[in-house]
């Protein structure tokens, strides 16, 4: 699990597109640096990101090597109902990271 | 030659005491606009682990709110101690009461942990003016032991701190615009490192740039520099955690 930052709005009318940003923490090394032992730093990057809303996937994303450190995605999702809004990270290691909000539609 | 320039800057007259400007007005728009985005500025990634640290790590037993009881403190830190006998920087005073009130092992200076709790500790005086004490003989020595080390040039290259930062303050060195090297930002969030990064991590940085090597870890100097450096921005508002190059 990494430190995530996510911004959901607490309410939205129906039929509103609200502006969703979600944030990890994570060094997302590429695999071209060296340590100041001149070491090389392996490649160690998230390789998916998705969100899903009321369990529908509104958004995934593939990470490469070439996307910089603590990625940040900001997005739009239309609001219909009352319910989660899901954020998932996963690493090349195959480790989850997630986070949730529930938007409150009116 | 170079060598020649800058005996002939150091002739050009003393370092004189500027108006302090806050390295914000050195970025780019862009930059200055992501440390001002309270969601994207990356810095805040620390600020929420320091805030999660300060309740898991018992800081919050005796302080309480940090919103409360640490609003301002930040400010007036690094501070002269008369029973230690040196200057506290607010890195070794975390880990004076971890050691001493909450009988833990003291954190590794430039950790994780300690750079993330000191950036939520400092984030909130976030808006308040610098004010680090300069009234006492003690505090004013330290000061002035600071600002000795901070224009003694150094290293390969030869050069002090001052070199940069306040003679040749707004020009450029190669692509970067050279600040005035304030404190007030600090922990930084920096794009070179892509990384959070303390005071201490910047004036390892800056020894490595000038091919020197920094005091050793402990030395006393380590405090009267981050005094030096804190005090001469006396009156810039804090902007931690502060988004620079």
């Amino acid at each position: 699990m990494f430190n995530t930052r996510i911004r959901v709005p607490e309410t939205a009318v129906a039929g509103e597109a609200v502006q969703i940003r979600a944030m990890i923490m994570h060094p997302m090394d590429n695999g071209f640096t060296y340590t100041t032992q001149g070491t090389i730093i392996p490649v160690d990057i998230i390789t998916d990101f998705t969100c899903r809303y009321l369990g529908d996937e509104v958004i995934h994303v593939r990470l490469e090597p070439g996307v910089s450190a603590n990625p940040i995605f900001t997005f739009s999702l239309r609001a219909t109902e009352t319910g989660p809004v899901d954020f998932e990270w996963i690493d090349q290691h195959g480790d989850v990271t997630t986070a949730s909000a529930t938007l409150t539609v009116t | 030659m170079r060598g020649l320039a800058l005996f002939l800057l150091c002739l050009a007259g003393p370092v004189v005491a500027e108006e302090p400007v806050s390295g914000y007005e050195f970025l780019l728009p862009e930059t200055q606009a992501l440390q001002d985005d309270e969601f994207a500025n990356p810095g805040m990634l620390w600020v929420d682990q320091g805030e999660a640290l300060w309740e898991s790590e018992g800081c919050a037993s005796c302080h309480g709110d940090a919103s409360v009881s640490m609003r301002g403190v930040g400010a007036h830190y690094p501070v002269w101690s008369d029973e230690r006998g040196r200057v506290v920087t607010l890195d070794q005073q975390i880990n004076l009461c971890r050691s001493e009130r909450l009988g833990q092992d003291p954190w590794a200076p430039g950790s994780r942990e300690m750079t993330a709790l000191d950036a939520y500790v400092m984030h909130q005086s976030r808006g308040l003016p610098v004010a680090v004490a300069l009234d006492g003989d003690e505090e004013r020595a330290a000061f002035e032991r600071g600002r000795i080390y901070y224009e003694t040039p150094r290293g390969q290259l030869d050069l002090s701190c001052a070199n940069c930062h306040v003679e040749n303050e707004g020009r450029r060195l190669r692509g970067e615009v050279l600040s005035q090297g304030q404190a007030n930002g600090f922990p930084i969030y920096r794009q070179l490192w892509q990384d959070i990064g303390s005071l201490d991590r910047m004036i390892r940085w800056c020894h490595e740039s000038v091919r020197a090597e920094p005091p050793a870890d402990g030395d006393p100097v380590w405090g009267d520099l981050e005094f030096y450096l804190r005090a001469r921005g006396n009156g810039l508002v804090v902007e931690t955690p502060a988004v620079r190059r």
